[in-house]
């Protein structure tokens, strides 16, 4: 599948790069703008499957890709957005994940795009109204969570920490290299844990597990 | 304790008073107030009749504003001469002239009320001071020794006046050094700054504390923006070039392997980088305020710690910010709590924190330098810091930071 990308991030280079990358998975930048004063703009001229937005972008300099991004949600609340940043801070997710209740958002630290292979999936996933949140920040939401967390077995923890990251119970038997029907088993023991009502949705799961990690 | 005024010496053992320099001191400072009326006096009687004279030729104005100020110079002598009863330094009240020029100088020193302090301290001085200095000197010497030399002067029938005049000088030091005292509480009282004098120049160093502190702070965004914009995007570049070229790599061969790892290395330098970053200054303090930035730092401390901070952006979350930060740091390295908790709430213009912890306490800012780094920001905010911290603990932390709504 092949989707039309508008891209929000100022520096030039990294703007490139992530253009050469999309395009080699078959999708297309329709357009790429520098401020995210011209972000919505751009999302009202090409109507995009995607909106790929740094959080930090002039004009202010602050948290500005990332407010723009929120507020083009909230006219736009099936518009999948997939937000870039070098913020490990979980207040920043938070305000994704409370748009549209975390339907077809992402968050990914930058360092992630390198990882060509899994940047690609995640863009799939997301355009497909899933939600992917860094492994970095899940590890944050789970200190935070101590408690609840600590009754868990290690490997339950891998598969929490991946289910939060937005991984399907496939990708995530292939990460672990374990059968399917095992991480089945796990999942089924974490949401009793953690008295979770189960889903068979997978994106549904996530946003259960998120929505937990972040109480 | 070794006394610091004639009047401290005074309440010393008599032979400790009397063998020691203070009576001297009291009789130099007397005899030169004398001195000093009498040339004084006498300078600006004639300057001030000379001035009335001119005044006809106008040059009497300039004659008689000097006589009025005269009280600056006559002042400078009065807080010099006052070393020899009081070891305290007297400092000058005047305010530093700004501007250039005799004209600045005249504006600064006829505006300011120290200058008309000492033209009244002048006037006291001379026209009361000095010859109340001359009587205790001639009752106290002066007839004693004339007493005693009344004998010499050929009659013997005369020597009870002997006696008297040994008697009245007796207590001579007492009284010399008492009145020496007294004049130089006045002198001390009337020539030295004022408490709101003194206080133009400290609420100039606070200012120019906090102004250092600003330009910390602002070169800490620097540096933490110039690192995001520059070495974070081009290693993540990098990143992504390297990236799409192991596309292209077969795979599993070589090439591959020593890209993936080439990769790795960049990744654990961007983390590396970012921890870097946050330290420097951590960007969700700009972006989301007090609350976020606390919550994230207080999951790299190892020690549960209960956040409660309801605050309005203010001007101070800077400076509370990184009190919390290393107020945390402290009870991790310190403490031995179990647990510790952060509170904060912004009454009218205060912003008040309160830190809590169930260590050990015995926490006291003369020791170490945990306490004392925290006391520094908080005084640079213009802020207070206060600490319970009894052995045993528990240790609390309460601080109150001046804060204007950003």
């Amino acid at each position: 599948m092949s989707f039309r990308i508008v891209l929000a991030e100022d520096s030039v280079l990294l703007a490139e790069g992530v253009v050469s990358l999309v395009s080699r998975f078959g999708h297309s930048v329709v357009e790429v703008v520098d401020t995210a004063a011209n972000t919505a703009p751009a999302v009202e001229r090409h109507s995009p499957d995607l909106l790929i937005t740094d959080v930090r972008m002039p004009p202010g300099n602050g948290d500005d890709g990332l407010v723009a991004a929120v507020a083009i949600r909230a006219a736009k609340p099936e518009l999948p957005v997939l937000v870039l940043s070098q913020y490990v801070e979980q207040s920043y997710a938070a305000k994704l994940l409370d748009s549209n209740d975390g339907r077809a958002v992402g968050y990914l630290l930058k360092d992630r795009i390198g990882a060509i292979e899994t940047f690609a999936e995640a863009v799939a996933q997301i355009a497909s109204g899933g939600t992917v949140i860094d492994p970095e920040v899940v590890r944050q939401l789970l200190r935070r969570h101590r408690d609840p967390v600590e009754r868990l077995s290690s490997r339950e923890k891998e598969v929490l920490e991946a289910m939060a990251e937005g991984r399907s119970n496939a990708a995530i038997a292939r990460a672990l290299f374990v059968t399917e029907a095992a991480v089945n088993k796990h999942v089924s023991s974490i949401f009793t844990k953690l008295d979770l009502p189960m889903d068979a949705d997978d994106h549904r799961r996530v946003r259960a597990v998120l929505t937990y990690l972040r109480r | 304790m070794h006394a610091r005024t004639a009047w401290q010496a005074i309440a010393q053992s008599p032979l400790r008073f009397l063998t020691s320099a203070w009576p001297w001191r009291s009789l130099v400072y007397l005899l030169s107030g004398v001195a000093l009326g009498v040339i004084a006096g006498t300078i600006l009687i004639l300057m001030a009749a000379a001035g009335v004279l001119l005044l006809m030729v106008l040059i009497g104005v300039i004659v008689i504003m000097m006589v009025a100020l005269a009280g600056i110079v006559y002042a400078r002598f009065e807080r010099w001469r006052l070393r020899l009863v009081d070891l305290d330094p007297a400092p000058d009240p005047h305010q530093p002239v700004t501007e250039p020029g005799l004209r600045g100088w005249l504006k600064t020193r006829l505006r300011e009320p120290a200058t008309w302090r000492e033209f009244g301290f002048t006037f006291i001085a001379l026209a009361g001071l000095w010859w109340i200095d001359l009587g205790v000197l001639a009752m106290t010497l002066f007839f004693p020794f004339y007493f005693m030399s009344v004998p010499l002067e050929g009659d013997p029938n005369t020597w009870p006046w002997v006696i008297i005049g040994i008697v009245i000088l007796l207590p001579a030091p007492y009284t010399i050094t008492a009145w020496a005292g007294a004049r130089a509480a006045l002198a001390r009282a009337i020539l030295s700054p004022r408490d709101d004098e003194l206080g133009a120049q400290l609420q100039e160093v606070t200012r120019s504390r906090a102004r250092l502190a600003d330009a910390f702070d602002t070169e800490r965004r620097r540096i933490e923006r110039d690192l995001h914009d520059g070495a974070q995007q081009r290693l993540v570049s990098l990143s992504v070039q390297l990236g799409l070229t192991r596309l292209g790599a077969e795979p599993g061969s070589d090439v591959e392997r020593q890209l993936l790892s080439a990769q790795d290395q960049i990744n654990l330098t961007l983390a590396e980088l970012r921890s870097l970053i946050r330290g420097v200054h951590p960007q969700v303090l700009t972006d989301h305020g007090l609350e976020a930035a606390v919550l994230s730092a207080v999951d790299s401390v190892p020690v549960p710690v209960t956040v409660d901070i309801k605050v309005p952006r203010t001007d101070a979350e800077s400076a509370a910010y990184y009190v919390i930060t290393e107020a945390l740091a402290n009870i991790v390295k310190h403490s031995k709590a179990s647990q510790a908790s952060v509170k904060c709430r912004v009454h009218t213009d205060l912003l008040i924190l309160e830190i809590r912890d169930d260590g050990v306490g015995g926490a006291d800012p003369a020791r170490g330098t945990g306490l004392t780094g925290l006391a520094d920001r908080v005084a640079a905010a213009s802020g207070r810091l206060r600490i319970s911290s009894p052995p045993g603990g528990p240790t609390l932390l309460h601080v109150e930071i001046p804060c204007h709504f950003a």
